[in-house]
């Protein structure tokens, strides 16, 4: 029972690991490059306009997709590892 | 044949569609009226979430959000993509694991409380009622543009159908045909697109055409766009916004509202496994994404080709664009689409300096009434709806007519998908948790389908009388139902997850909290209940608590929501043990079974 209990702790640790890291990265594209870092990425230009502009209308959105698939994969591996998979 | 005939054709094929999956799907117990039995693939069920959530709002009017508000109002692409991040991560999977019919049957368990329950169910039925008026109303304007039926007759139609595959079906027969309207709506939306993106650009594929050169100026598009729109006494469609305070807050309001929005949570209660609804999740914004992103390039394209259709010097290589401007179209030589939708009352000319030609500008932009007058123009003589834009699009390129019907299939499809999924979790909250879980508990089985069937049947009388005589929170649906789902549910649900000290009484004032903050806010500006008039402030920048929109504002709620049930949660006392070992057990997939009432 201990040992179930330390096992679960440490998978719930390690989970709010990958969220945070993925939850940066979420909040680097949208909040950063695409609003308020928009400013300073003004000289890279991309099609006709900026890379904040990309990012605001293409590239958070993919970005998203990314982060959720790279989540789900390493939290099956996460399963696995803890052997708390179904 | 007529176009009449050809949109006749089209919808009715997509109705006999859904029609023949109700007659498939009839759900035969609750866990098939609440959760489609269960066993839904996590791709089929991605999909179903893409039209469950892609709205009228999402197939109509976001391309003219774009195409009117330029970079500013990425925050719809944003906020409305970015929340699945949030549920992915947050709240599907463990909510899935926990493994129950809805929403407050979750947050009443998990907080011990009858009191959380109800709140949770009373923000459930007002974001969604807010939600699906829109849906009905939606499809009442694509019926009665494309059928010549009175916008009336359109709502009963629309009504009608839903009634046939959710009743019988319920979450079952609405998952099946959220896939084939997923299917009809991007095929709508996409063939338009590409086909404006290679007139434009010669680039097929619409999201690169937007980044790519314009074919006939041979300057970048969006350069084009800026050029063309800063003649005009436009912002520049690409300009940055300078309060940055509000589009953070805005989006984040978006994003923590789709997450909290039980209709979209409640699909993943259909997936087998907690690692598939993780996938799903993923798969979801994947078939949301292919809308997503042809958006901006359908809105870009459509606003450059209605600025071009009215002042033709435009469109090419320009070496004066002040010279340019000065030549628009005759008002007798506009082309037919125009004429088209001049008809609905959507596109509105007037006349103003008598000179037959159409001028169509920024004539609120005080910097630009010198340029103004010396043109000799009196005022902007043009008035398009930003809502016709997508449904305008075959027209504009000169696309064959199927391109309409198929428009026209899916602007229905889109309505439709969502206002099903919305009356789900509107009947399944007040069947379950209202009447088997704080009424009649000793409900029967059967008596629990039959009460969720008539109360399916209720809400959908209830969404057409709204959708027929809209109130005035039914335009409202970004403030009232994001800030509701946003400030109340969304902390209420995260903490039921990640937080073992959070307990019944922190929860039920934290969410007081949020929603009443969130409330006050919004109706300080809009008005109290939104009866025009009776705002408190004027809904302007100016008079916005440090520049916060009142749509922005569930963000703000959301923080007061958690601040305060952390605060009272640890005056109070803790959980008991049985609580903590249900949170232990939600966090862990392990043995999540299939969703069950009980």
């Amino acid at each position: 029972m201990a040992d179930d209990k330390t096992n679960a702790d440490a998978y719930w640790k390690a989970n709010i690991r990958l969220i945070t890291g993925c939850l940066i990265v979420w909040a680097l594209v949208s909040y950063g490059f695409a609003i308020l870092l928009r400013p300073l990425l003004s000289g890279i230009p991309v099609g006709g306009t900026d890379l904040g502009f990309w990012f605001a209308q293409q590239g958070s959105i993919l970005t998203f997709i990314g982060i959720i698939f790279f989540y789900a994969w390493k939290m099956n591996r996460l399963d696995k590892k803890f052997g708390l998979g179904e | 044949m007529s176009q009449f005939a050809i949109n006749l054709l089209f919808v009715g094929a997509s109705f006999a569609l859904y029609i023949g999956i109700a007659i498939w799907s009839r759900a035969g117990s609750t866990k098939d009226f609440y959760v489609a039995g269960g066993g839904v693939h996590p791709v089929t069920n991605g999909m179903a979430t893409a039209a469950d959530w892609m709205s009228a709002a999402s197939f109509i009017s976001m391309a003219g959000l774009l195409a009117s508000g330029g970079y500013a109002n990425s925050t719809f692409l944003m906020g409305w993509t970015g929340g699945y991040v949030i549920l992915a991560m947050l709240l599907a999977p463990y909510l899935r694991k926990f493994g129950k019919f809805t929403v407050p049957d979750f947050i009443g368990d998990r907080f011990y409380s009858s009191t959380a329950r109800l709140v949770a169910v009373i923000c459930l039925v007002v974001a969604s009622v807010t939600y699906v008026i829109g849906q009905m109303t939606g499809a009442g304007v694509a019926f009665s543009r494309f059928l010549e039926v009175s916008n009336t007759l359109g709502i009963w139609i629309a009504a009608l159908i839903v009634f046939l595959y959710a009743v019988f079906g319920g979450m079952k027969g609405i998952t099946y045909t959220q896939v084939a309207q997923y299917v009809v709506l991007i095929i709508a939306y996409t063939i338009p697109a590409v086909f404006i993106s290679l007139q434009l650009t010669n680039n097929p594929i619409p999201m690169f055409g937007m980044f790519s050169t314009h074919a006939e100026s041979g300057v970048p598009l969006l350069q084009k766009l800026d050029d063309v729109v800063n003649a005009l006494g436009f912002r520049d469609y690409t300009a940055d916004v300078d309060n940055k305070l509000n589009m953070t807050l805005f989006t984040l309001s978006l994003m923590v509202g789709t997450a909290g929005l039980p209709h979209v949570i409640i699909r993943f209660f259909t997936v087998p496994r907690v690692a598939d609804a993780r996938w799903s999740a993923g798969w979801a914004l994947v078939f949301i994404a292919l809308l997503y992103v042809t958006a901006p390039a359908v809105g870009s394209m459509a606003r450059l080709n209605l600025m071009t259709t009215v002042y033709p010097d435009m469109a090419g290589q320009v070496e004066n664009y002040d010279e340019a401007a000065t030549n628009p179209i005759r008002y007798e030589e506009r082309p037919d689409w125009i004429r088209t939708w001049e008809e609905t009352g959507l596109i509105e000319f007037e006349d103003m300096n008598d000179d037959g030609r159409i001028q169509f500008y920024n004539d609120g932009n005080e910097d630009f009434a010198d340029t103004e007058e010396e043109r000799g123009w009196e005022g902007s003589e043009l008035n398009v709806n930003n809502d016709i834009l997508v449904l305008a699009n075959p027209e504009i390129a000169n696309l064959p007519g199927w391109v309409i019907g198929l428009i026209a299939a899916g602007g229905i499809a889109a309505a439709l998908s969502t206002a099903a999924g919305l009356l789900l979790a509107i009947s399944s909250a007040i069947s379950h948790d209202l009447i088997r879980n704080m009424i009649n508990p000793n409900i029967s089985e059967k008596g629990e389908m039959l009460a969720a069937r008539i109360s399916m049947a209720g809400s959908i009388l209830v969404a057409t009388y709204l959708g027929l005589n809209p109130p005035g929170f039914a335009a409202q649906t970004v403030a009232l139902a994001f800030g509701i789902a946003g400030a109340s549910l969304f902390p209420a649900l995260m903490m039921g997850i990640f937080s073992k000290r959070v307990n019944n009484k922190g929860a039920v004032a934290g969410m007081l909290a949020g929603l009443l903050a969130t409330l006050l806010y919004i109706f300080t500006y809009l008005g109290w209940f939104f009866i025009p008039e009776t705002n408190m402030l004027p809904n302007t920048p100016e008079h916005w608590m440090l520049g916060i929109s009142p749509l922005s504002f569930g963000a703000v709620g959301a923080v007061i929501n958690f601040t305060v049930a952390f605060l009272v949660a640890n005056v109070t006392e803790e959980p008991p043990q049985e609580i903590q070992d249900l949170v232990e057990s939600v966090r862990s997939p392990k043995g999540a079974g299939a969703a069950t009432g009980h």
